[in-house]
């Protein structure tokens, strides 16, 4: 559901008429626009809010470890339309336990590098993605560095 | 088998091996430590004679975990972080990651700061494209070029020592304005040497620009189409030098950059040449937005009035109970920053730089995320080289300007 004072804003209100159950919520703060949409939907989502609404660019793909809480990952796309000038933030929610989404590599192919490189820090898998693997870290690289469960220093034994 | 010695035995091996071999490939490492990939990257080339089939990227080398260290520093420690990202364009990374952290403490930036800022970060992208314009000739083969960019960057890092006591790891910029006040003389120095500069910037045309060598070995060379750019996360003078005028600071301006008159170049072959007349044209511009910065500087503080946030200034802590209870309670614990998440974006000279900072309310941030201008960049060279000739690489990814450290943080 789309809150109420979010009706106003076009990129909103024309993301809910497109699917009313791509919506799950969304804020309006410090002038940038967050939605956040079911992770089944965020294929159709992003293709809708490419060709339609004009948002030619995926300017990043990352994750926020929320640990403890479940679901665990908020994994976050900026995207960036520019004509006319505006930004986005779309947001799923995805849970610990072996965290899946579906990859957006068809709707925008810089989001190739993205990904892996949330799967590298963050162990999230994308489903789709051409070819996933370790980008930043070395192959057989044990563990997923940005989860908040990773120790900061300290070697391991 | 012998080997063959004279010609006519040469060629009577080369008339033998080939029909046997058929097309020649090869794969090819280059890098992680050839001169020319500017740091650490690999690139692994599938080659069919001196043509590349296929180009795969290896990158990493330089990764060194800073996102997560962003967790256990405090919003003010952290800015010494940033400028171990892009350590060519220090200060922009200080001004992306300050201008978040502010937008999230909802904190309003005395006048004098933002033109200091404006006119230190203009002086950066002098730094960055000569350090750019000298690596990428003297990989083209133009190798004086290098000298002479070398010899005004040294001028701009003087200035820089000069503000912050630093030539490259600068952090002066801090959250809330700057780290020190402004050096009594800065006007001088900073007079002295934009007099000189477009006399040099001409020099370097005159070096290159009409070069037949030069343009032989740019023009035509490293062509992608703007389509291909944005949906492969190319930003900053690569997509003006295909025609889109895309410019933070025009279409978001930070920082009071609306306040400043200046052009975005663009050219439209989206070549070599092409980048490189682009970003001829951004120095020359910046030094325009430097004279103004210097002429109008406004007068007031370098610092916000927030005493929760800045530290106070040294004679008052040690005159005033509060104020080094205020300056105790920020150096050791920190600020505090109101729970949310924004995502900042610059114009670095490299491209878009954006900054996404999450903050639960304590004071250190919960993430940072960096979208450096760089790895966006780099995942379009497979698509810039495939089908090219092996010598062409140099200058295709030279013209990209990336830097090592901003890829892989």
């Amino acid at each position: 559901m789309l809150p109420d004072n979010l009706r106003e804003h076009p990129v909103a209100a024309a993301v809910e008429a497109f699917d009313a159950d791509a919506v799950r919520g969304g804020k309006y703060d410090r002038k940038e626009l967050t939605l956040e949409t079911p992770p089944a939907k965020i294929v159709s989502v992003c293709g809708f809010l490419k060709y339609d609404q004009k948002f030619v660019r995926l300017s990043t793909v990352t994750a926020v470890d929320r640990f403890p809480e479940e679901p665990r990952f908020e994994v976050v796309y900026h995207l960036h339309a520019i004509e006319p000038q505006q930004r986005l933030r779309l947001k799923c929610r995805v849970r610990g336990e072996d965290p899946v989404i579906e990859s957006v590599t068809s709707v925008w192919r810089s989001a190739d590098w993205y990904e892996r490189e949330v799967f590298d820090l963050f162990g999230i898998k994308f489903v789709n993605h051409p070819d996933l693997r370790r980008i930043l870290l070395p192959d057989d690289w044990k563990g997923h560095p940005l989860r908040k469960d990773y120790p900061v220093t300290g070697t391991r034994v | 088998m012998s080997v063959p010695e004279t010609p006519e035995q040469m060629a009577a091996a080369a008339e033998g091996a080939q029909p046997q071999s058929g097309p020649r490939r090869m794969v090819l490492n280059m890098g992680p430590q050839h001169p020319s990939t500017h740091g650490v990257l690999r690139l692994v080339l599938d080659l069919d004679g001196e043509n590349i089939v296929t180009c795969q990227l290896d990158i990493g080398y330089l990764h060194t975990g800073i996102e997560k260290e962003f967790e256990v520093k405090t919003y003010q420690q952290a800015v010494t972080l940033t400028d171990r990202v892009d350590y060519l364009a220090p200060l922009s990374m200080n001004l992306g990651y300050c201008l978040a952290v502010e937008k999230l403490l909802e904190l309003e930036i005395p006048p004098r700061a933002q033109w200091m800022r404006v006119m230190l970060t203009e002086l950066t992208r002098l730094n960055s494209h000569l350090v750019w314009l000298g690596t990428h000739a003297l990989d083209i083969g133009a190798m004086s070029m290098f000298l002479y960019c070398f010899r005004e960057r040294e001028d701009i890092l003087r200035i820089f020592e000069m503000f912050s006591g630093q030539r490259m790891m600068t952090s002066y910029f801090r959250i809330g304005g700057l780290a020190l006040e402004p050096p009594r003389g800065w006007q001088e120095r900073v007079k002295k040497f934009i007099d000189v500069f477009p006399s040099r910037i001409d020099e370097y045309e005159d070096l290159l620009t009409e070069n037949r060598i030069w343009m032989g070995r740019t023009r035509g060379v490293g062509v992608m189409t703007l389509e291909d750019m944005l949906d492969l996360g190319v930003t900053g003078p690569m997509l003006r030098a295909a025609g889109l005028k895309i410019d933070a600071r025009k279409d978001e301006p930070y920082s009071s950059y609306e306040k400043f008159d200046f052009e975005v170049p663009t050219r439209t072959e989206s070549d070599v040449y092409a980048r490189y007349q682009v970003r001829m044209e951004e120095m020359r511009q910046s030094v325009r937005i430097v004279r103004q910065a210097m002429d109008g500087m406004p007068s007031g503080p370098w610092k916000a009035e927030d005493q929760h946030v800045v530290l106070p200034d040294r004679e008052k802590m040690k005159t005033q109970m509060e104020a080094l209870i205020y300056h105790f309670k920020i150096v050791t614990e920190g600020f505090r920053v109101p729970a949310g998440e924004v995502y900042q974006t610059i114009e670095s000279p490299r491209g878009e730089l954006g900054f996404y900072v999450v903050s639960d309310g304590g004071p250190k941030p919960y993430r940072v995320h960096m979208r450096t201008p760089s790895f966006g960049n780099l995942q379009a060279v497979p698509k810039m080289v495939e089908g090219i000739m092996i010598a062409n690489v140099i200058a295709s990814i030279g013209s990209m300007d990336f830097v090592l450290g901003d890829t892989d943080r």
